[in-house]
Order: structure tokens, then C-alpha cells, then sequence
């Protein structure tokens, strides 16, 4: 019987979700032929571009479909940032906040190694950047080419107060993207209110398949396309449409939205209960990150961020692993080795306490039982592993 | 049993732990993240601390049906390891990176990272064999003589031999692919690795004028003229007689070899090979797979990984050994090891740190130990890569 606890990695697909994909994959039809059968297939993905800027307050057109989050990021970053300096050389400089994912980091420094400059501002604490910040780091703006803050963290679960950021670039009019792969579907978003030009979503983290996710661009938003061929998504993104992904992303953007409310406030009690049993626990456990009780004002419904002093995250997971129970350590490089987090680091968290990390994080399908199992199980993981770290 | 199986990615220790699976012992796969900055694919494929590495034993792991890791062991590799092996060669020792990997890594950082998370043993893929002797473990050379590996852990004590498996020391290489091959495991024929792990281009003397920069000095002959220049005493090893740069060749005709080699004034002592015999080896850091030896006791003395036994008298005084050949052998460097046998069973090693000739009558040299056969031979040890 194993608990699952890591939702923020990927969280499973909404039956409906899986039922009108599969009954999708079973039609013939390129959203881009001529015909009948063509003619369905770009009805479904046209319908479901509908049903997801409906969903999330943005326009139909404003909605590129593409492969996932990552693929969203890297065009929103490379494609604004082309299309920026190619209208004023003089707008080489990007700003970051410190905490983002690598699906932002990583364009970023493959532009700082075609000549951007970087800024990255650094969050309090609680891991939240606020708008003096993201002012001192824009200084005159006269060299900005664009903004990028994600949402929600992807590691601590902490929200950024994302419109305020959004105002501080309109005073500049500086461009401004945010990652919300682990917004979209657990807090409320709003495209349009929000005050973005761009925002990155992807579908497995809200119930959808994994391979597909959207760019929210605002009609005035230019990129310069980062996939060439057929044209396809305002000539941004080439690539035959997926429509039995994009037909099952639709329905759980829309299940997932619709279903925001009830869902978070049965995750939010979930969280708590969590919360408060790894306080009482008495094993010296720290929280990451901020949070509000009963709230998902500044940390996400599902997301639990503990520190564990004088253990390793590898011992962690190995042993919670063997119990049955399935959470991340945070972040690991390519082979799999826990690293400490460059997001933890930023806190300004002792760096050996960095080390012994555990994200614990729950979706549409847990339940008390799932925050039980963990507590149970993580006195003996946190005894064995301290005693590990002090073998090695 | 619930066993760490160590898998490097390589044909053996996933043999290994295929082994302890079938026999029924609970084993978790766990490969060791040794490189301090994330492997790429770029790098080279050998060594053992490759993202193409990982990835092999993540599929033999996941044919075996054991659940895998990767534990970043990279840290207390690099000071205990890599620092260490710089260090040696910048105080003019040659030293074994193998060696002190089993001491402190994988019977160490790893094993007592493994009991403490509950685990009764760690398993690898070296070729040697645990017996059950009258007075606790045993550990015994393997019965493959090409293969076998109880040098490279003749750092091992009681301790870590108790909590030690060799699954492959009954087999030899050929049966272990064979094995590979009908388990359907694609490591099947992937071939050895020799070099040091962490300098996978084979490059030490590179590596090391990278890592300790230029110490430019002379080198010169027996009786101190100088003959040459060097950009590293560290590029030199005890016995080496290729790439030594010297001006001239000898008058004589005679091939030159190292004879000394002194960090402290940069100097490189260059002679004949007549010189390089030794008989007389101080040991220290001394390591008993056992209880230590008392008194004076016949031994069988081997000074690097594949090298040739030679009988000798040793004496044990604490942290010292004191080793006696019956003959002189050539190229003993202080650095290496020492590894004491009685009979196929491992006693304990030293790191040897001089070796001379006993006063006293010469005795009759080694002559399938010479020099040449030594730069030759391809063991894989530290003293063979120049």
C-alpha cells in the first residue's frame, strides 16, 4: 500500500480526463487538413482553446498550446527576449526571481551565454518576493527585456502576489511572464486580472496528461517562434495539434477550476492536519516557506516543506520509499542525487540544513490516511537517516 | 539479508547483485554519484562516475526487479580520494586511488551509510572471496588469477569485512559475461574499465600539472649532474624509464629509470636499473583484515594490483609494518601498497612508505619483476599510466 505524496511532480489524470483522450485517439484527423475529418479534429482543439482561456480569464487566442511547462517557458523567455532586443538592442538585461524552476533558470543562462544580462531578486524568507524587491532589481528599466516570476514555487509552495509584481512591469511597460504550472487549478487565476503578458501552464500537474500544456500570450505580445514548420498557433509554435491532449487538458482545466474551491479547502485542512503532525512529532522538524493556517493566501493548498536538521534527503526518500510512502527531496541532478536546493539556499537556510529536505505534497486524490501513513512512518526515516549522515 | 548491492553500471556488480537476488537476499541497487559537478553524456563513457554509467545500472536494476538509488557520495570522494591522490603525488608518493576508494568510500562513507539505514551488508563486483575461518572472516584472493582484486581491498579490517559480499569471487571474468549475457543484461559486453575513475582520458600526469600547476626542477643522474628538467616531480614515478625529457642519452647505451624521486627540492635521481632493486620495505598506516601478526611471520608480499607475489618476512609494530623480500624487486614506490598474503588468504596491507636495499649480501634479483615488464603491464595501477 504506498501513500502518494508528491502531486507536484505529477498528479493523476481525472478520469474524464483519460476518457475523452482515449475516445479522442481513437479519431482519425490533422486539425489542419481540409476536410471533414480535419474539419473535427480543429473543432476539438479549437473548443477546448475555448473551454481553457474560459477557465482561466484569457481570450481563445490568447492560448498556444504546446508540449508541457517547459516548452511554454522556454518560448515565453527565448521568444520575448528575441523579439525584445531585435525592436532595441538595448534591452539585453532579464529579470528573475531566484527561486524559479530550471525550466526558467536554464534559458535564462543559455541567453546570458548569447549576451543577456541577469538580475535575479531574491525573495524574503518566507520565500516571497515583494514589489520593492522586484522594483530595486528593475532600477531605470531602460535596459529591461523582460520579467519572469513564477506563480507558485514548485518546491516550497509559496504564491507570490503576482498582480502587484505585474503592476510594478506596467509602470515600466516591461514584459512579464510567470510560471504557473503549480498555480493553474489549485489557487484562483485569472488570466486577464492578473496583469501578465505571459503565463506557462502544463496539464499533468492539474489532472491532464503529461507531454501538454499552453503559453497564455496576450494578443499584443510578440515572440519570435522558437519551433519552425507548419505554421500552426499564430505562426509561434509549428507542430501537428495534439488533439486528444489538448481535448483532455481542456476538461481537466475546466474540472480542476471548477472544482478550485471545494478542492483546495479539503486540501488546505489536509495540509494543516500534516502540518501540525510533523510539529508534534518533537523531531525538531522546520516548515519552509510561508504559511497562513486554514489559507491558501501565500502557500499552496497541497504543499508541506519541511527541513529535516542532521539528515540527507537520499536517506530520506530511500527510507520513506521502503515504507511505502512516494515525496520528493526537493531537487536531484540528472542521475538522480539529491542536490541542495538553489530555492532553499535562497532563503538563506544553512546550507547543511539544506541537505536534509522533504517536500510532501497532496493532490485531488489524497486523504487522511495518506497524511497519517507519513506521520507514522517518518520518526524511525528521520531517526535512521540522522544516524546515517553521522556514519558518513 | 538486506543487501546494498554497489553498481558502478559495469558487468560485474551487476552480475553481483543478479546473485544475492536469485539467493534470495533482499538487495537494493545503489550506484555512487562520485563526480562533484553533474555528468553529462558528453564525458566519457568509461569510469565510473558517468550519467551513461548511472543509467546502465538503472536498467540492470530494473531488470533485476531491485529497487535503485543514486547516493552522492561526491563530497568525501573528493577529499578523501582525489585530494588525497594530489597530495601523494605532490609529496613525491605514487599512490593507489582504488585502494583508498574501498578504504573509505565503499567500505566506509557507504557501509556505514547502509547499516545505518538498516542494511546487513554492501556486495561489489571485485573478484575475491570471504571464507569463514576459525577465528571470524577470512578474506581470500579469487580463484580467477587474472581477475582477482583481494589487493585493492587489502585495506579492510574485521569490521568491514564482516559486513562485506564478493558474490564473483568463484567465477572468472569469461563466466561472469557469459552469466551477463544469458541474464540479458546489455552490460553484458561492455568493456573493463582501467583508468582512474576521475580522470576518465587516462591523462594522470595532465591531471595533475592541472590540479598542482608547474613546480619546474632538475633531474639528475647518480652522481648529481644535472641531466634534465622537469615541470613536476609529480609527473614521475619510481622505475618509469619513458617520457623522462632528459637532454642526453646515456654514454653507456644503458636505459635510465627513476631511482628517486624528492618533492622537497623538486629533484628527479635518475640510474640504471641495477639500482632499482629493493628488499627492505617500511610500511605505514598498517591494516589488519585480522588479528594483527605477532612477531616476526613468512608472508607473501605483492606491491601493486597484479604485480608478482614475493615470499618475505614481515613484522608488525603498531601502525608500522616492517617488510623483508627474500629477493629484490624493481619499481617499489613509496605510495603504493603493500598487500600481505599467507597462502590465498589476505593478512593485512601498508602504504609503503620507503624501500631499500638491506645491508648484507645481494641476493639474486627478480628478473621477471624488471622494469620493462612493470610500465608494461597494464594493471591499471597508478605506477603503470606514464
Amino acid at each position: 500500500m504506498t501513500a502518494y505524496l508528491d502531486h507536484a511532480a505529477t498528479t493523476p489524470m481525472l478520469p474524464a480526463a483519460i476518457e475523452a483522450m482515449t475516445r479522442q485517439l481513437a479519431i482519425t484527423g490533422n486539425a489542419s487538413s481540409q476536410h471533414t475529418a480535419g474539419r473535427d479534429a480543429r473543432r476539438v482543439v479549437e473548443e477546448s482553446r475555448e473551454r481553457i482561456a474560459d477557465a482561466l480569464g484569457a481570450a481563445p487566442s490568447e492560448v498556444i498550446f504546446t508540449s508541457g511547462g517547459t516548452e511554454a517557458d522556454n518560448l515565453a523567455l527565448k521568444g520575448t527576449y528575441a523579439a525584445r532586443l531585435a525592436a532595441d538592442p538595448a534591452r539585453r538585461r532579464i529579470v528573475v526571481s531566484g527561486i524559479e524552476h530550471h525550466a526558467v533558470l536554464d534559458p535564462v543562462e543559455f541567453l546570458a551565454g548569447q549576451g543577456a544580462a541577469v538580475t535575479f531578486v531574491e525573495p524574503d524568507s518566507r520565500g516571497v518576493v515583494s514589489a520593492d524587491a522586484l522594483r530595486a532589481g528593475l532600477g531605470s528599466a531602460a535596459d529591461v527585456a523582460l520579467i519572469s516570476i513564477m506563480w507558485a514555487n514548485n518546491e516550497i509552495g509559496t504564491i507570490q502576489p503576482i498582480g502587484e509584481l505585474a503592476a510594478v512591469a506596467g509602470e515600466h511597460g516591461i514584459p512579464i511572464h510567470s510560471d504557473a504550472v503549480q498555480a493553474v487549478g489549485h489557487i484562483p487565476v485569472d488570466f486577464r486580472a492578473s496583469g501578465l503578458d505571459l503565463l506557462s501552464l502544463s496539464g499533468h500537474k492539474l489532472g491532464g496528461p503529461i507531454g501538454v500544456g499552453a503559453l497564455l500570450a496576450r494578443r499584443d505580445a510578440v515572440l519570435v517562434p522558437q519551433l519552425h514548420g507548419g505554421g500552426q498557433e499564430r505562426q509561434v509554435r509549428s507542430g501537428t495539434f495534439d488533439a486528444p491532449a489538448i481535448l483532455a487538458l481542456a476538461v481537466a482545466v475546466e474540472s480542476a477550476v471548477g472544482e478550485l474551491e471545494v478542492a483546495s479547502a479539503r486540501q488546505i485542512t489536509l495540509r494543516d492536519s500534516l502540518i501540525g503532525g510533523l510539529f508534534g512529532l518533537g523531531l525538531g522538524l522546520e516548515l519552509t516557506g510561508a504559511w497562513t493556517p486554514g489559507s491558501a493566501h501565500d502557500r499552496l493548498p497541497g504543499n508541506v516543506h519541511i527541513r529535516v536538521p542532521g539528515a540527507d534527503g537520499d536517506s530520506l526518500l530511500f527510507l520513506l520509499d521502503a515504507a511505502g510512502i512516494a515525496c520528493s527531496a526537493g531537487s536531484a541532478c540528472s542521475a538522480g542525487v539529491p542536490r541542495p536546493s538553489h530555492v532553499v539556499l535562497a532563503l538563506g537556510v544553512d546550507p547543511e540544513d539544506a541537505r536534509g529536505v522533504l517536500r510532501l505534497t497532496l493532490g485531488h486524490t489524497s486523504t487522511q490516511a495518506d497524511v497519517d501513513a507519513v506521520l507514522a512512518a517518518l520518526p524511525d526515516a528521520v531517526a535512521r537517516a540522522r544516524r546515517a549522515r553521522g556514519a558518513t | 539479508m538486506r543487501v546494498v548491492a554497489a553498481m558502478s553500471g559495469g558487468v560485474d556488480s551487476a552480475v553481483a547483485a543478479a546473485r544475492l537476488r536469485e539467493a534470495g537476499h533482499d538487495v537494493v541497487g545503489v550506484h555512487l554519484a562520485l563526480s562533484q559537478s553533474a555528468a553529462t553524456l558528453r564525458e566519457s563513457a568509461r569510469g565510473c562516475c558517468t550519467l551513461e554509467d548511472a543509467g546502465d545500472a538503472r536498467r540492470v536494476a530494473d531488470r533485476l526487479g531491485i529497487p535503485f538509488y543514486v547516493w552522492d557520495l561526491a563530497e568525501r570522494f573528493r577529499t578523501d580520494v582525489v585530494d588525497d591522490f594530489a597530495a601523494e603525488y605532490a609529496a613525491g608518493r605514487t599512490p593507489n586511488p582504488c585502494l583508498r576508494c574501498n578504504e573509505r568510500i565503499k567500505f566506509a562513507g557507504l557501509l556505514d551509510k547502509a547499516v545505518a539505514l538498516g542494511f546487513d551488508a554492501v556486495a561489489t563486483g571485485h573478484y575475491a572471496r570471504i571464507v569463514e575461518g576459525p577465528s571470524g572472516r577470512e578474506l581470500h584472493r579469487a580463484v580467477d588469477p587474472a581477475k582477482d582484486q583481494s589487493y585493492v581491498l587489502g585495506v579492510l579490517t574485521a569490521d568491514q569485512l564482516a559486513h562485506a559480499l564478493f558474490p564473483l569471487g568463484e567465477s572468472t571474468k569469461s563466466a561472469v559475461r557469459a552469466e551477463a549475457a544469458a541474464r540479458g543484461l546489455a552490460v553484458a559486453r561492455k568493456p573493463d574499465s582501467y583508468d582512474i575513475c576521475f580522470i576518465p582520458d587516462g591523462d594522470t600526469r595532465g591531471w595533475l600539472s592541472r590540479r598542482l600547476g608547474s613546480r619546474p626542477g632538475e633531474i639528475r643522474d647518480g652522481g648529481g649532474a644535472v641531466v634534465g628538467r622537469h615541470e613536476g616531480t609529480y609527473g614521475f614515478t619510481i622505475g618509469q624509464r619513458r617520457n623522462l625529457g632528459l637532454d642526453r642519452g646515456s654514454l653507456d647505451g644503458e636505459p635510465r629509470y627513476v631511482t628517486g624521486i624528492d618533492a622537497a627540492t623538486a629533484t628527479v635521481t635518475i640510474g640504471t636499473a641495477d639500482l632499482l632493486g629493493v628488499d627492505d620495505i617500511t610500511g605505514m598506516r598498517a591494516r589488519w583484515c585480522g588479528p594483527p601478526p605477532v612477531g616476526s611471520v613468512r608472508v607473501g608480499a605483492q606491491v601493486r594490483a597484479h604485480g608478482e607475489e614475493i615470499p618475505a618476512t614481515a613484522v608488525a609494530a603498531g601502525e608500522t609494518v616492517h617488510v623483508r623480500l627474500d629477493r629484490r624487486i624493481r619499481g617499489v614506490a613509496p605510495g603504493q601498497s603493500v598487500v600481505m598474503y599467507d597462502g590465498s588468504r589476505v593478512l593485512g596491507s601498508a602504504t609503503i612508505a620507503s624501500a631499500t636495499t638491506a645491508p648484507g649480501a645481494a641476493r639474486e634479483e627478480a628478473a621477471r619483476e624488471g622494469a620493462g615488464r612493470h610500465t608494461d603491464d597494464g594493471s591499471g595501477t597508478t605506477s603503470d599510466l606514464f
